[in-house]
């Protein structure tokens, strides 16, 4: 199963493992996996039309996905997903 | 019978003061790190309402019954799957401006949001309903434009329920203007004769203005005032017609809050500040400006307040009253209280983030 790692400011809101593995073949499945073991984890990554918030980002393995509309990245078992937010503000 | 409550909403997190015997003293901090535009309690069922702008995660609601000591998080409005702020851009909620409790209908919160759609919850956020024929206006996609903040559509940033009338609102829609409805939102008219808008290229538009933040006056409820980004306005008619109040011997004018006596009509606070490309207060001084005839004379309290070096300014829901209490807090983290309605002033605190919303409970 692919696994997936979160950035330390989404475990200010949910009680998320360092990693886990989450079934699934595409990005978007990965998230609605986790939105049944996080309810409201979807509301917080991705806005009322299931788009990728702005300024969040996946990454699929080194870089970045490609469909933040869709969330179409295909995943494959051996994947690694990283969800991250912008570096900025203050 | 419980003790005044004042909530500050700031850019990192929450901030609850109550009125005792020494004065007000701090209650409670929550949401520490977490910008909460606008906080509110309502009178009706004692629920606190927190609006959360994450920023990167989006904006969310939490609603505490026992004054911050436990939250719950609640779904936020979200608007039709088809809807458009513009042609071509797919409306989402940006941010919530505004959370007015209804006193006719218990429990329920109206809720003003960018990018230009306002909502009503009965049931805590179990369902949202927006205000359909005010999204459908025919002026919204080409007259209705950005304002306040950094936002890409329409602020909904004031909300007004006629306190005799159910089904009668306003709204102060930056940029639009004032929209009324008389019938609970089946249909809305603008109401904005007799405003200007001199960043327009008619500046007596029908739609195209800046109210940055609007007011009734709950005994008078045919009394409106607005602080304007093109001055201070003032309404007898409900909105029909706007009269420019033009202060002398007072620095009142530009600014974004404005707050009106409930029992007094003719009473009004302002604090003004350096219009419009500089926003600071004015000659490096803050001070609460007052009317008590309407808006002919106005006077400039200073005392207590920083009357050199000072860049404060003080956003459109900073700016609060509740009998003979005033308060406002500011970009600076200033928080001043008055108990003499805003003659004299002292400070609550100098050490708060930025206030974006200061509220009586």
């Amino acid at each position: 199963m692919p696994t997936v790692q979160f950035t330390s400011h989404l475990k200010a809101f949910f009680k998320l493992p360092e990693s886990m593995d989450v079934i699934g073949t595409s990005v978007r499945e990965v998230l609605d996996q986790l939105e049944i073991q996080f309810p409201g984890l979807m509301s917080y990554v991705c806005d009322e039309r299931g788009a990728l918030r702005p300024h969040v980002h996946i990454f699929l393995n080194q870089a970045v996905i490609v469909d933040r509309d869709h969330l179409s990245d295909l995943v494959h078992e051996s994947d690694r997903l990283f969800i991250l937010q912008a570096l900025s503000g203050g | 019978m419980a003790p005044e409550t004042l909530l500050l909403g700031t850019r990192k997190g929450l901030f609850i003061y109550q009125k005792t015997g020494e004065g007000w003293v701090k209650h409670s901090q929550h949401f520490l790190g977490i910008p909460v535009s606008v906080a509110t309690r309502d009178p009706k069922t004692g629920l606190l309402w927190a609006s959360l702008d994450h920023g990167h995660w989006g904006h969310h609601l939490h609603v505490s019954p026992d004054l911050g000591a436990t939250w719950r998080e609640i779904p936020v409005p979200t608007y039709p799957e088809d809807a458009e702020y513009k042609p071509g851009k797919p409306a989402t909620l940006e941010k919530i401006w505004s959370l007015l409790p209804s006193a006719h209908h218990s429990g329920r919160m109206y809720i003003g949001t960018a990018p230009g759609g306002l909502f009503y919850t009965d049931d805590e956020g179990a369902s949202y309903h927006l205000f359909q024929a005010l999204w459908d206006q025919p002026s919204r996609q080409t007259e209705w434009f950005a304002g306040g903040e950094d936002s890409v559509g329409p602020v909904i940033h004031s909300v007004i329920e006629h306190p005799n009338n159910r089904d009668h609102l306003y709204v102060g829609i930056s940029c639009a203007g004032v929209f009324e409805t008389q019938d609970g939102g089946a249909t809305w008219l603008p109401k904005n004769k007799g405003l200007i808008a001199n960043f327009m290229p008619d500046p007596h538009c029908e739609i195209g203005h800046d109210p940055h933040c609007l007011v009734m006056c709950q005994s008078s409820p045919n009394v409106l005032w607005q602080q304007n980004h093109c001055g201070i306005f003032h309404s007898n008619d409900g909105g029909a017609n706007w009269i420019h109040i033009v202060p002398t011997n007072s620095v009142a004018g530009f600014g974004f809050p404005i707050c009106v006596d409930p029992n007094d009509p003719d009473t009004a606070w302002v604090v003004p500040a350096i219009s419009d490309e500089c926003r600071i207060a004015v000659d490096g001084a803050l001070c609460a400006s007052r009317t008590t005839d309407g808006g002919k004379t106005w006077v400039d309290y200073r005392n207590g307040l920083p009357q050199s070096d000072c860049f404060d300014i003080v956003f459109r829901q900073c700016l609060a009253q509740s009998g003979n209490d005033l308060a406002f807090g500011s970009t600076t983290g200033n928080v001043f209280v008055s108990d003499d309605r805003g003659e004299n002033w002292s400070c609550l605190t100098n050490c708060l983030p930025p206030v974006y919303s200061i509220q009586f409970a």
